[in-house]
C-alpha cells in the first residue's frame, strides 16, 4: 500500500530507479496493479476493463484498441474481449486483471495478495500461470502474499516483513537455508527450535548445552554468539535422520514417538526428547526405515551444518 | 401446487380481500365514471386534446414533478454518497436524520414552510436584516414554494434507493481505478457513478411518480394559484361537481404511472431498488 501510494510511510522514502516518488499519489506512479479479488469493473466488458488505464491517460481510440488487443493476446483472452467479468472463471479474471495492469507498460507490477481468496488447487494453477506470464513479460513484479509456498516458488527475491518492518531480504533458497531470525525460519517452511547455552564459541563453531545434551553446530562468524549467552538453533524437520543401531552422527538425541501422521509423500513424526522437547521429523514414506508407531523409541541424528543459529525475535 | 404453498397463499387471502373490497373496487368504480358521465363514451378524454385548462394542469404537474425530481436526486445523491463513506456509527445518525422527516405529517411540514417562506417569514426577514434584499421575495404561493416543499418531502425517497446501490459497490474498485492511473474525479465519474446509476434511475422514477400525485403540499404552498393534477381533480369533483372530467384525469395518471412502472421494471430489478438482494 505504501509502494502503491495509498498510505504514506511513517519514515523513509520510496525510490523508483533512484528517484524519490514518495509524495506522488497512486495515479501518478504509473504502476500496474493487481488487487485482491482482482477488482475488475463489473459494468465494463473485458476489453473496456483493459482499456481503462489507457482511457484515463487520454490515449486515442486507435492506440487504445491496438494495445488492448496486444494485452489480451498476451494473456490469451482475445476471444473474451466482449464478455463481462462475471461471465469469466477465476483464472480468466486473473488474466484480465493482469492484462489491465500491464497494458500501459508500467515500470513495475504490484500484486496485492491476488490469490489469497482462492481455494488451494486453483491457487496453485494460477501461481504457475503467473510465473509463466512473468517470464514472458520480463518486468519486475512485486507480489504481496501471506502464502509461504507462493513466496518461495514464485520469487527471485523475497522480502519478509513483520509488523511493517523488513526482517530479511534475499533469494528464496538463502532465506530458507539461512534464516536470520526465528520469525523468518518459522514463516518459510516448518522448523524446530532448539534452545541452549553457548559453552564454546570458536572458529569451528559452537558447542551448545541443552540440559544433558551437548550440540555441535557450525556457525559463520557474523552469527556466532559469544560463550555464556543463550542460543537458538533452527533445525528443519527434513534434515534430521533416524539413526539405525550403531550409526552415529555429530548430534544425536534419543526419544520416543509421541505422535505421527501419514502425509502421502512422507511421514511426520513428533519425537519427544528429554532435553530438547518435542522435535518434528519428516521422512519419506517410500521405503521408510521404520514403521512409525506411538511410543516407539528412536534415535535422531543430524550433522553440525544442518541447523542454523537464529535470533529470537518471536515475542 | 403443493399443500404448504396453498397454506401460504391462504394467509394472504384476508389482506387481498381487504384490498379488493375497500381499495381496488372503489378505484375501479371511480375510474369507470370517467367514461359514463356526463354521457357514455370518451367525451371526457377528448378534452385532453381540446381543453387548454387540462393541458396547462398536466404541463404544470410534469414540470414541477421534473424539477422536484432533479433537485431531489442531486441532494439525495450527495447525501447517500456522504452516508456511504461515513463510519458505521456516523451512518446511523445520518440515516436517522434522513428518515426523521418521514415521521412528521406532511401538513405540519407544509405549514412550517409557509411560516418560513412567507413575506414576513424568517427567511425574508433574515435576508432583509442582512441587507441582501430590500423588498421581500415571493418565496411561497407559487411554483418555487411548491418545489421547496416537495423536494423536502422527496429527499428521503431519493436517498434510500441510491444508498442501497452505493452500498453494493466494492470500495476496492475505487482504489483499483486510482492505482491504474485515474484521478479521484475520474475514478468517481468512470467507476462510482456508473455503478450507482441503477439506484439513481430507481430513485428518479420513484420520486417522479410520487411528485405527480402530490396534493397537500402544492395545495398549501401553491396558495391556489398554481394548480397541480391532484388539486385540479379535487376541484373538479368537489367544487365544480364535474365527476367525469376529474376521474378522467385520475385515470390518465393511473395508467401513465402503471405504464412507466411497467417499462421501468423491465429495465431495473424493482426488488433490488429497495435494498433486497437479488
Amino acid at each position: 500500500m505504501t509502494i502503491a501510494g495509498f498510505v504514506a510511510p511513517s519514515a523513509g522514502m520510496v525510490l523508483l530507479d533512484g528517484s524519490d516518488i514518495t509524495p506522488l499519489p497512486p495515479e501518478r506512479r504509473d504502476f500496474g496493479m493487481v488487487f485482491q479479488g482482482y477488482a475488475l469493473f463489473p459494468h465494463m466488458t473485458v476489453a473496456e476493463n483493459v482499456a481503462f488505464p489507457l482511457r484515463v491517460r487520454g490515449l486515442s481510440r486507435a492506440d487504445r484498441d491496438a494495445k488492448v488487443r496486444a494485452a489480451l493476446d498476451l494473456v490469451q483472452l482475445d476471444r473474451f474481449a466482449d464478455r463481462r467479468p462475471s461471465q469469466l472463471s477465476g483464472g480468466q479474471q486473473q488474466r484480465v486483471a493482469l492484462a489491465r495492469a500491464l497494458v500501459f507498460d508500467p515500470a513495475l507490477l504490484l500484486l496485492d495478495e491476488p490469490l489469497s481468496a482462492l481455494d488451494k488447487k486453483l491457487r496453485a494453477e494460477l501461481q504457475e500461470e503467473l510465473k509463466a506470464l512473468h517470464r514472458r513479460v520480463g518486468r519486475t513484479f512485486v507480489n504481496v502474499t501471506h502464502d509461504q509456498d507462493e513466496a518461495l516458488s514464485l520469487s527471485d527475491q523475497v522480502a519478509i516483513l513483520n509488523h511493517g518492518r523488513l526482517i530479511q531480504l534475499g533469494a528464496p533458497e538463502a532465506l530458507y537455508e539461512q534464516p536470520r531470525t526465528r520469525f523468518v525460519a518459522d514463516f518459510l517452511g516448518k522448523s524446530n527450535f532448539l534452545q541452549g547455552l553457548v559453552q564454546e564459541s570458536h572458529l569451528g563453531g559452537l558447542r551448545v548445552q541443552s540440559g544433558a545434551t551437548t550440540l555441535v553446530q557450525q556457525a559463520p562468524r557474523a552469527l556466532r554468539p559469544v560463550a555464556g549467552s543463550p542460543a537458538l538453533l533452527s533445525l528443519r524437520p527434513e534434515k534430521i535422520a533416524l539413526l539405525a543401531a550403531g550409526e552415529t552422527a555429530e548430534n544425536m538425541v534419543e526419544g520416543h514417538i509421541a505422535a505421527w501422521s501419514y502425509l502421502g509423500a512422507g511421514f511426520l513424526l513428533v519425537v519427544r526428547t528429554a532435553d530438547l522437547g518435542e522435535i518434528r521429523v519428516t521422512l519419506p514414506s517410500w521405503r521408510a526405515p521404520i514403521a512409525p508407531a506411538e511410543g516407539l523409541a528412536v534415535r535422531l541424528g543430524w550433522s553440525a551444518d544442518a541447523a542454523v543459529p537464529v535470533l529470537d525475535d518471536a515475542a | 401446487m403443493q399443500r404448504s404453498a396453498i397454506g401460504w397463499w391462504l394467509l394472504l387471502l384476508p389482506a387481498f380481500l381487504l384490498m379488493t373490497v375497500f381499495y381496488i373496487a372503489p378505484i375501479l368504480q371511480v375510474l369507470t365514471i370517467s367514461v359514463t358521465e356526463p354521457e357514455l363514451g370518451f367525451g371526457n378524454y377528448e378534452r385532453l386534446l381540446t381543453n387548454m385548462g387540462v393541458q396547462r394542469v398536466i404541463g404544470t404537474t410534469l414540470r414541477i414533478g421534473l424539477v422536484t425530481t432533479v433537485i431531489a436526486l442531486l441532494l439525495g445523491y450527495a447525501l447517500a454518497y456522504v452516508i456511504t463513506l461515513a463510519t458505521p456509527r456516523a451512518q446511523r445518525w445520518w440515516l436517522l436524520g434522513v428518515l426523521l422527516p418521514l415521521w412528521i405529517s406532511v401538513l405540519v411540514r407544509a405549514f412550517a414552510w409557509v411560516t418560513l417562506l412567507r413575506r414576513q417569514g424568517l427567511v425574508n426577514q433574515g435576508l432583509q436584516a442582512a441587507g441582501i434584499i430590500e423588498a421581500p421575495l415571493a418565496l411561497v404561493w407559487n411554483e418555487f414554494g411548491i418545489v421547496i416543499g416537495m423536494v423536502h418531502y422527496m429527499v428521503p425517497y431519493a436517498v434510500l434507493p441510491i444508498l442501497a446501490s452505493m452500498r453494493e459497490i466494492d470500495p476496492r474498485l475505487l482504489a483499483a481505478a486510482r492505482g491504474l492511473g485515474a484521478s479521484r474525479r475520474t475514478a468517481f465519474l468512470r467507476v462510482f457513478l456508473p455503478l450507482s446509476a441503477p439506484g439513481l434511475v430507481a430513485a428518479g422514477v420513484l420520486v417522479f411518480i410520487f411528485s405527480l400525485g402530490f396534493y397537500i403540499t402544492p395545495a398549501i404552498l401553491g396558495g391556489g394559484k398554481t394548480l397541480m393534477a391532484a388539486e385540479w381533480i379535487k376541484l373538479q369533483i368537489l367544487d365544480i361537481i364535474r365527476w367525469g372530467l376529474g376521474t378522467m384525469l385520475a385515470t390518465v395518471m393511473v395508467v401513465a404511472i402503471l405504464v412507466t412502472l411497467g417499462i421501468f421494471s423491465r429495465i431495473v430489478d424493482l426488488r433490488r431498488m429497495f435494498g433486497a438482494r437479488a
